[in-house]
């Protein structure tokens, strides 16, 4: 038992030290011109061996990641203090050109259909990573129905139902073309127009009603009934056709009348509109914009045999893969640490597990995953949200000057 | 300004009829003096937010 324990503390140490070797390659560099710098006594001190030039092990451990233990997460904050590690002769104040030289963006995955992606960023905080989030998920303009006028609905749906519905329709059009509507009167640069006009015909079975099909529906007595879908919208470049009831009871003036939506021109020759590509695209499974960064699961011992069959099953991601060695053995790998979603089953079932598997995120790196609606890629929805979020700082600027 | 009062057309529900009611008329059925009658759905154009 105490060979194991022995074994077990060496790996981690081993994992921790060259984890915090990459971790500070950068500021190591920095580190050594500011001494040099200052010279004298304490330069002296600084070249002696046994003074620690960075952080220890543990400690750089702490501050780069979060760890995802079996009753809850700790060393979740980010360290923003400048004088945090004062005491061991760090700088920990935030330099631009440092964020610089460590800012990364690295694209993963780039869907065949451009409309879905999945990106890094690495060596950004936190607050700004989220702060692209919830500006992607809130404040990038998309275009949606907003106004529904209903002459006649015989339907089993509701008006408000209905119109909450064709609501949800994502439209395929670029919105950087339009303005925002607000309150302001409907025109060809804010506004575009739809028509839905289906019917379902009674007597559809007495016309079509010659396959087999058709003529089994008509023994059960199955009411006709239609499916109506996003393509049944059709487009009026040339604006409602709805007339404002005041004109309309007007006796017939030889001007044109005037409709809901008033085009001064016909939005036909908007390239965008050409096909009318409205429509629905079939979601993933899960869409997260952005996740804490990779899935970096640490086996703290090596695990083999059997019991690297039972971890192999437990995480229903499938992060563990299982390698042969000598001998007929077989030992577990970590060969998705990208999908872990950190449910932390692999830890769970005792104490045994617990410390054999550790769980940790980076805390500076982000995995976005971008899926697009249509209208726009997802290259260009990240970079209106950066538009979007330098024109916030601006604004605070502006305000504070 | 308002346009003066339309006859409003309402259906018996009993027995399906059309009837036509002017304000203060008995709610009730011509043809077969059932009490509950139900309002036609408008023929204006009704908005709603897509919300």
């Amino acid at each position: 038992m105490a060979k194991k324990d022995q074994r077990m503390s060496e790996t981690e140490t081993e994992e921790e030290e060259t984890e915090a070797e990459s971790m500070s390659e950068s500021e190591s560099g920095s580190e050594e011109q500011k001494q040099e710098s200052k010279g004298g006594g304490i330069d002296y001190i600084m070249s002696l061996p046994d003074v620690p030039r960075n952080l220890p092990p543990h400690v750089e451990l702490q501050r780069t990641r979060v760890f995802a233990n079996i009753d809850a997460p700790t060393h979740t904050d980010s360290i923003q203090y400048s004088g945090a590690f004062v005491s061991v002769g760090l700088d920990n104040s935030f330099r631009l050109d440092q964020f610089r030289n460590n800012f990364r963006v690295e694209v993963i995955r780039f869907s065949d259909d451009g409309m879905d992606m999945e990106f890094d960023m690495i060596g950004i905080d936190p607050a700004l990573a989220n702060a692209f989030r919830r500006i992607l998920i809130a404040e990038v303009p998309t275009m949606a129905i907003e106004k529904v006028f209903i002459a006649n609905n015989t339907s089993l749906i509701q008006d408000e139902v209905l119109a909450h519905r064709l609501g949800l329709i994502p439209i395929s059009i670029d919105p950087r073309l339009f303005e925002y509507a607000e309150n302001n009167a409907p025109n060809e640069r804010n506004t575009i127009v739809f028509k839905l006009h289906v019917q379902c015909a009674k007597d559809v079975e007495e016309e079509k009603g010659q396959s087999k099909k058709k003529e089994k529906e008509k023994e059960k007595k199955v009411p006709p009934r239609i499916t109506v879908k996003a393509k049944d919208l059709k487009w009026l470049p040339k604006g409602s056709e709805f007339y404002l009831e005041s004109e309309d009871s007007n006796s017939n003036s030889t001007s044109k009348l005037k409709t809901y939506t008033s085009f001064t021109c016909s939005q036909d020759s908007l390239p965008e509109f050409s096909n009318n590509k409205i429509g629905f695209k079939e979601p993933l499974d899960d869409i997260n914009i952005a996740r804490l960064g990779p899935g970096q699961v640490v086996l703290l011992e090596e695990i083999e045999d059997e019991d690297a069959e039972t971890l192999k099953k437990k995480c229903p991601v499938g992060v563990f893969d299982i390698e042969d060695i000598a001998n007929g053995r077989k030992r577990l790998t970590v060969a998705q640490p990208r999908a872990c979603t950190l449910c932390r089953e692999c830890i769970r079932g005792g104490e045994e597990w617990e410390k054999r598997v550790s769980l940790r995120r980076v805390k500076d790196h982000f995995i976005f995953t971008i899926e697009s609606t249509g209208a726009l890629p997802p290259e260009v929805l990240f970079t209106e949200a950066v538009k979007i979020l330098e024109s916030k700082c601006e604004r605070v600027i502006s305000e504070l000057s | 300004m308002d346009p003066p009062p339309e006859q409003v057309n309402y259906i018996c529900g009993d027995c399906g009829m059309e009837n036509t009611l002017k304000p203060g008329d008995v709610i009730q059925c011509r043809e077969c003096g059932y009490r509950i009658l139900y309002k036609k759905r408008t023929r204006r154009i009704v908005q709603y937010e897509a919300r």
